[in-house]
């Protein structure tokens, strides 16, 4: 039952991300005004250095999100 | 070790010369000042799991940071832009539990510890193909521990500009200085602190995949993977166990481990005033540790120049078959770890920050264009908890 869950769920998300990514535009540069606001930037923030790299330390997963996944002791 | 190095960056050469080829050319302009980042964090933490202490024992930690990076822009003859950033981060650290190694606390060797970390970094931007190719080199130092990373790289965005595809492959090749509890310490050693300890190596080897897509003029989104692989001594030497019997013994882990993160953001633009940013990823490895994280955070601007944000994030892990707490492993176990980072636990972290972005300048200062100051609390349901305030001052 769990697995038939999951199994629904991950299609879902899979459904909906192509829709996404089908139905988007093209646009022209004067339209990307928001989408290049310094907070929309994809990816880690320069203030978020030493949060990600406490969390890293802290908790037993890392990666997948743009930053470093491996390397430095972490043992403090 | 060295020739992997020499031969990525001779692939890299390869790549470089045959994907970048333009024929127009001009006259290359000078190297430039791009932008400077200053940020400086004070983190402090407390919690009752040491795994120095075998799960038991103070993790009270500070931790002062410091790192600056620059960045300079040249566009060469055939007009592609090429980028250069230099980091360099320094960071003063004092800690409890490491200071526990040699049991006697606030006065042996590890009570406190330095750690330096440059790093270069390269890319080349050809505009009219929407290509890019970059590389690196990292090293991070201290007492017991010294890092040699590289990376490289290539992005392509797609005919129409609306998505983008990175891929990335790093490397780190990493020396553990073996500093056992000092109960431990056997044949040669003298038990003293400051002895000539042997080391081993660590090296990871990790392929980074990701792929953003503009949806529409207020939302995009990215998809992320690792494919990261470990192996050689991947424990920590000053670790301890202890077994039911209560004897005492060094935290022993498998050789090898590999780890597939997979990751999405989707950013949203709503109004003019509020953006939802949100992160959500999955992460399993071959020793048995499952997470899922879950982030939003969703600046306000309340002028322009001015905003607000606060952000959640919510971390749900389930620990590695190797972990087990005070007294509870046995001389059955293969491996065996009491270090509450690995166990089964969920984390809140929560705070805001504010960002200042003025048009001529911060303090009269025209160069010094953004100041953010941002603070955080983190629980973890073991116990343990910790606060960071950050400043990141931005010159352009």
């Amino acid at each position: 039952m769990k697995n038939n869950i999951k199994k629904i769920g991950t299609g879902l998300v899979a459904f909906i991300i192509m829709i996404l990514i089908h139905s988007c535009t093209a646009l022209k540069e004067y339209e990307k005004s928001k989408l290049n606001d310094a907070e929309m930037a994809l990816g880690n923030r320069t203030i978020e250095k030493t949060e990600l790299s406490f969390q890293s330390y802290r908790e037993g997963s890392s990666g997948a999100n743009s930053g470093k996944v491996g390397g430095g002791c972490g043992c403090n | 070790m060295k020739k992997i190095v020499i031969s990525i960056w001779a692939l890299f050469g390869f790549i470089s010369s045959k994907a970048q080829e333009n024929t127009n050319t001009a006259p290359s302009k000078k190297l430039t000042f791009d932008e400077a980042n200053l940020v400086s964090s004070y983190y402090h933490q407390d919690g009752n799991n040491s795994a120095v202490t075998g799960g038991i024992g103070s993790e009270k930690l500070t931790d002062l940071s410091n790192t600056i990076d620059v960045t300079m822009v040249k566009y060469d003859s055939k007009q592609r832009k090429n980028k250069f950033n230099l980091s360099v981060g320094i960071d003063h650290y004092t800690s409890a539990s490491s200071d526990m190694i040699d049991l006697k606390a606030n006065s042996s060797a590890s009570h406190a510890d330095t750690r330096i970390y440059p790093s270069l970094q390269w890319s080349r931007e050809n505009e009219s193909k929407g290509s890019t190719i970059f590389g690196g080199i990292s090293f991070s130092t201290e007492f017991d521990y010294q890092s040699y990373g590289a990376n490289i790289g290539f992005a392509q965005k797609t005919a129409n500009r609306m998505g983008e595809f990175t891929a990335k492959f790093q490397t780190y090749f990493d020396q553990v200085k073996l500093v056992t509890p000092i109960e431990l310490r056997t044949g040669n050693s003298t038990g003293r602190e400051h002895e000539n300890y042997g080391t081993s190596g660590r090296n990871t080897f990790a392929l980074s995949l990701a792929y953003s897509q503009i949806i529409n003029q207020n939302f995009q989104i990215e998809f992320l993977t690792d494919a990261v692989q470990q192996t050689g001594f991947l424990s920590l030497p000053f670790h301890r166990v202890y077994f039911t019997d209560g004897s005492v013994h060094q935290e022993t882990l498998p050789d090898k481990r590999f780890k597939l993160p997979l990751g999405v953001r989707a950013n949203y633009f709503l109004g003019d005033r509020f953006i939802f940013r949100t992160y959500y990823r999955y992460y399993t490895d071959s020793w048995g540790v499952r997470s899922n994280t879950f982030n939003i955070e969703t600046p306000v601007k309340i002028s322009p120049f001015v905003s607000i944000s606060p952000f959640y994030r919510y971390y749900s892990q389930k620990g590695t078959k190797y972990f087990a707490p005070y007294e509870q492993h046995t001389a059955f176990d293969d491996y065996y770890t009491s270090n509450y980072d690995l166990s089964t636990f969920n984390s809140n972290f929560y705070g805001a920050g504010i960002r200042l972005s003025p048009k001529n300048g911060l303090f009269g200062i025209e160069r010094l264009n953004m100041l953010e100051i941002r603070y955080g609390h983190y629980t973890k349901s073991v116990g343990m908890n910790s606060d960071i305030i950050s400043l990141n001052l931005r010159f352009k």
